[in-house]
Formats: structure tokens, C-alpha cells, sequence
């Protein structure tokens, strides 16, 4: 990977729907050399999608809760943690699932409507996987900052002077 | 009738030029809805780091004096910054003074060498700041004008012209404001023999020299026999986005920084102690976001350049800083009314290159430290002005 295709991938982690043309001229590269280049990202899965980051809690009726579980499992041996982890990631409401160093063994991300659906999830579905030695649920009260981004930033914050030597 | 209380301004105050970039605030100022590319600072915030050590310290009580030459942590840590980064030697106790600004650095270093009537070089398009400099020093500003066909780079043979028996120092700024030009080993090194062979002094305005975007910086100060006769001045507003701390230093001959820190301990005593703090951390944390901030200008530079080329403004592409110096002679106004009409009809201000020097006229310094969604849409609108004035 040399240095421009690194900067191609940092712009676009920064921002997905950064245009061609523009990350062309940014990086100093034809329009289609950098369309190559996403399109080879793409095939070694290094790039998996190109998502939006929404704040949900700003759109009434649709607020949701996220609880992040920490779970302890049984690893099966031969298999480890793989397994456990693929029959808990497989569940649509699991947004994510981190094998963890430290007091328990996986981490899992849950979004749901309500915390009662949260709470039926963990108690119907995960609990009650052989594998599951036991599970902490804690919901999440506020985002300030995800994935690099800090919710409720004023985008128009310069403060500086228009014109300045 | 009032008192006219004019008549009690020094004459050499009085005779001083007020800077073109003021009669454009106070015009921009006045509207709303105006894409700046007018400004000379950046647009990061400070660095987190960097802000809450400067937090850190005031809630310590350090709120008191520093030595007058600045903390020697500080003077340490610039001291090693120069010789990793520029690979030349000062001695944090008196060859190393932390100032207000870079700017305050220039005034003393001139103050602190200059007699009645000495002339000092100025290479223009330059910095708004320097021939007031040396005039307020009781010195005599001499302009030299470099080419935009030389990429603007100062020509030996044009600064050999300029020379006289007064001559005593040059003001050299690079990478350069307005023009984004930044000099080479290879062109630098003329220089130094001039100035060797006429026994001269170089204040090197460094500030810029961490947005250096092509080849590896070359300090003046690190040219063969450079470092007698080298006021290295920097500081911390552009490299670590620092501009309202108002921090700089300089580094040079240890008889010329006591002679400076003579001026500053009368009329300064020290640079602020939370700004001082707040750089030591800038220090310590090291390249990381420097590093990030460069990578975001040279990334924008490469997209101005490419826009201006597109709109067919002749342009050298910057090598450093982030400014970049378009020519507008194409569209025959000159560089006041061009700024002033695409200000009033398209809303974009940009500075007009004459307020730099008379080499300046005929180019636009715009300033490409602005969001990319900001400088997409200046740019569109710059167009659309260039189109109807070629229209």
C-alpha cells in the first residue's frame, strides 16, 4: 500500500461520500487511478461500506437505546471464541461484537427500541446460550463523541478574524 | 474647540504606512455570509494537549513571572526541537529567548542591532510587518521585488543589486507569506555567501517551517558559516495552531540574544507563563499532530492549486505555509479592485498581493486554511467572478 492509496483511505474514513474528483485533486492523482484504488480496496475488503453517522436521539420517535454487555463465556475447544462469538453477531440487533482482553471475554453492542427489548434479548437469547457463563448489561446514557465525531459540534465555529496578516 | 491631540504622535509614527489588510477587515467585517480566505492563521483549534497542560498550570497557581528569557524547560525543549528537527546547536541558557509572537521577536532582534539609518532587506511580496519594523527601529527598510517567473524566490544577483555600505541584515521569510514559496538548499546557499561577503545578519523568519510540503526544510542557520550570523526566529501559532497565545522565540549568537533579552526584560519581562506551559507540552507531545495538520493542508493546497490552474490563474504551486498567490493580471484590474469586487459580488475576501509590496500587484493571497467545504465553494465563486470579468 503506498502513501497516497493510506491518505485515499484516511479521507474516506473521514468522510464516505467525499467525491472522486475532489479526493483526485487532494491526493494528486487521476480520477481513475483513485477509482482503482477503491475499487481494489473494496475487493480486499478493506474498505467494508461507507455508512452514516446519524444521531439518532435528535429524531423524535425513533430514539432507541444501546447497551453494551459484557459477556463471559465457555470457549469450545478446537474453536475457541469463534464460535460463540458468530452465534451472538448473527442476531440483526447486535451492532457489535469485540473479543476482550481483561475480566470477561466478549463485548457485545445491542440496539433496540425500548430497554425492555433490550433486556428481553439478553435474557431470551444470550443468556441462554450453552456458552454463556454470564452477562453485564449497561445501557448507554448519552453519546458525546462516536467514532471520532463529537455530537452537537457547531459546524460554524471559526472564530476567527476574516482578514488577518 | 477640542485639543488636537494628534500633534502629540511621533512624527515616525505618524509617517507609518496603516497596513492594506485593515481597510479589508473593516470592509469584510461589515457582511455576512463571507467565505474568508483572507486569514493568516489556522483553522485548527489548538491541540487538546496542549490546552489542557496550559489549564493544568493555572490550576497549579503557576501564574507568576518566568525568567525573563522564558522557563528554561521551555528554552531546553526548543533547543533539542532545533537540533532534531533543523540539526543546528543553541544553548537553552543564552542563545535561546521565548518572545510574544514571532513578531515580537523580529521587533527586538531589529531593535537590538539597528543604528540610526542602517538599511535592512526586505524581500517582498513579504509579511505586512517588516519595513514598520525597521522603521519604528530607526532603521531604513529596502524593498527588494522577486518574479513570480522565478516562482518568486529571491535571485542573488537581485539582492547583490540592492546592497550598499549601510546594509546591514536581511529579513528572510520561508517558507514565504504571501507567496507559499519556499526555498531549497541549493537556493539558499547564494544567499549565505552574499551575506558572508558583505559581512551581513540574517533574521530567518522560520515560522512557516514546519508546513513544509515537498523537500526537507533547510534552516538558514544550518548553511555553512550561517549560524554567527543567523537570528533564527520561529514559534508555536502556525505549526501547532497556537496564534492566539501569542508565542514565539529566537535562537541566534549568544552577544545578539542577550542583547534582545536586554530589550524584552524592559519592555515585556517575560512571555505569558500559561502560554509558556502550554508550549512545553506542544514540545514534549512531539510531531503527531503537527503531522496531521501538515498532511491536511498539503492535501487542500493540492486541490487549490489544481482549481486556480483549472480557472486559468497562472499560479506557482506552494511549496510551504498555506497560502497560495494566484495571478489576476489576465482579467486587467488591479489587485485592490479585483479583491474588492469579488468581495462585494461573490463574497469571498481575499487579500490583494499589493498590501505585500509592490511585487505583489497583480496576485491575490488567498489562504487555503479552511474547510474543504468552504474552499469547494470559494472556489466556484471565484470562477463564476473570473468567468464574468473574461466575459
Amino acid at each position: 500500500m503506498d502513501k497516497k492509496e493510506i491518505e485515499i483511505l484516511e479521507l474516506l474514513e473521514k468522510n464516505g461520500r467525499m467525491d472522486v474528483h475532489m479526493i483526485a485533486r487532494m491526493v494528486e492523482l487521476s480520477v481513475e487511478e483513485v477509482e482503482a484504488a477503491i475499487s481494489k480496496f473494496e475487493e480486499m475488503q478493506i474498505v467494508h461500506g461507507y455508512s452514516t453517522l446519524i444521531d439518532w436521539t435528535e429524531v423524535r420517535g425513533h430514539e432507541g437505546v444501546t447497551a453494551m454487555i459484557d459477556v463471559k463465556v465457555t470457549p469450545i475447544r478446537g474453536k475457541g471464541f469463534d464460535d460463540v462469538a458468530e452465534r451472538i453477531y448473527r442476531f440483526p440487533e447486535v451492532k457489535a461484537v469485540y473479543l476482550m482482553s481483561g475480566a470477561y471475554d466478549l463485548s457485545v453492542s445491542v440496539e433496540g427500541k425500548t430497554m425492555s427489548q433490550v433486556a428481553r434479548f439478553v435474557s431470551e437469547k444470550l443468556s441462554t446460550l450453552d456458552t454463556v457463563i454470564s452477562t453485564t448489561t449497561h445501557f448507554i446514557l448519552k453519546k458525546y463523541k462516536h467514532d471520532g465525531i463529537i455530537f452537537g459540534e457547531d459546524d460554524n465555529n471559526d472564530r476567527r478574524m476574516p482578514v488577518s496578516p | 474647540m477640542s485639543l488636537d491631540t494628534s500633534r502629540f504622535i511621533a512624527e515616525h509614527v505618524e509617517a507609518l504606512k496603516p497596513s492594506g489588510i485593515r481597510r479589508f477587515f473593516d470592509l469584510a467585517s461589515t457582511m455576512e455570509n463571507v467565505i474568508s480566505l483572507g486569514v493568516g492563521e489556522p483553522d485548527f483549534v489548538t491541540p487538546w494537549n496542549v490546552i489542557e497542560a496550559s489549564y493544568h498550570s493555572l490550576e497549579q497557581g503557576y501564574t507568576a513571572y518566568t525568567a525573563n528569557a522564558g522557563l528554561m524547560e521551555l528554552r531546553e525543549l526548543i533547543s533539542d526541537y532545533l537540533k532534531t528537527t533543523y540539526a543546528v546547536t543553541y544553548r537553552p541558557a543564552d542563545q535561546v529567548i521565548v518572545t510574544v509572537g514571532a513578531s515580537q521577536a523580529i521587533d527586538i532582534a531589529l531593535r537590538a542591532i539597528l543604528n540610526p539609518g542602517d538599511e535592512v532587506i526586505i524581500v517582498e511580496p513579504c509579511f505586512v510587518a517588516y519595513a514598520s519594523a525597521v522603521s519604528l527601529a530607526g532603521g531604513v527598510p529596502v524593498s527588494v521585488g522577486t518574479k513570480a517567473e522565478n516562482g518568486f524566490k529571491l535571485q542573488p544577483e537581485e539582492l547583490e543589486n540592492a546592497l550598499t555600505s549601510k546594509t546591514k541584515a536581511i529579513i528572510l521569510c520561508n517558507p514565504n507569506n504571501p507567496t507559499g514559496t519556499m526555498l531549497n538548499r541549493e537556493e539558499l546557499l547564494p544567499i549565505a555567501e552574499l551575506v558572508e561577503e558583505h559581512d551581513l545578519l540574517v533574521l530567518s523568519d522560520e515560522i512557516y517551517a514546519e508546513l513544509s510540503y515537498e523537500a526537507d526544510y533547510v534552516s538558514f542557520s544550518s548553511l555553512p558559516n550561517m549560524q554567527d550570523r543567523t537570528i533564527l526566529i520561529s514559534g508555536f501559532s502556525k505549526s501547532f495552531a497556537m496564534t492566539g497565545w501569542r508565542l514565539g522565540y529566537a535562537a541566534g549568537p549568544a552577544e545578539l540574544i542577550q542583547a534582545m533579552t536586554k530589550i524584552h526584560q524592559y519592555t515585556i519581562m517575560c512571555a505569558p507563563t500559561m502560554a509558556q506551559y502550554g508550549a512545553v507540552e506542544a514540545l514534549r507531545s512531539g510531531s503527531a499532530s503537527v503531522e496531521h495538520m501538515r498532511k491536511s493542508y498539503r492535501q487542500r493546497r493540492n486541490f487549490v492549486t489544481s482549481a486556480f490552474e483549472e480557472m486559468g490563474l497562472m499560479t506557482n504551486r506552494p511549496g510551504g505555509a498555506f497560502y497560495i498567490f494566484p495571478s489576476i493580471k489576465e482579467t486587467g484590474m488591479t489587485s485592490e479592485a479585483f479583491a474588492e469586487a469579488l468581495l462585494i459580488e461573490e463574497k469571498v475576501a481575499v487579500v490583494p498581493g499589493s498590501v505585500f509590496g509592490e511585487s505583489g500587484e497583480g496576485y491575490i493571497r488567498c489562504s487555503y486554511a479552511t474547510s474543504m467545504k468552504q474552499l469547494t465553494e470559494a472556489m466556484k465563486r471565484i470562477k463564476r467572478f473570473v468567468e464574468k470579468q473574461n466575459a
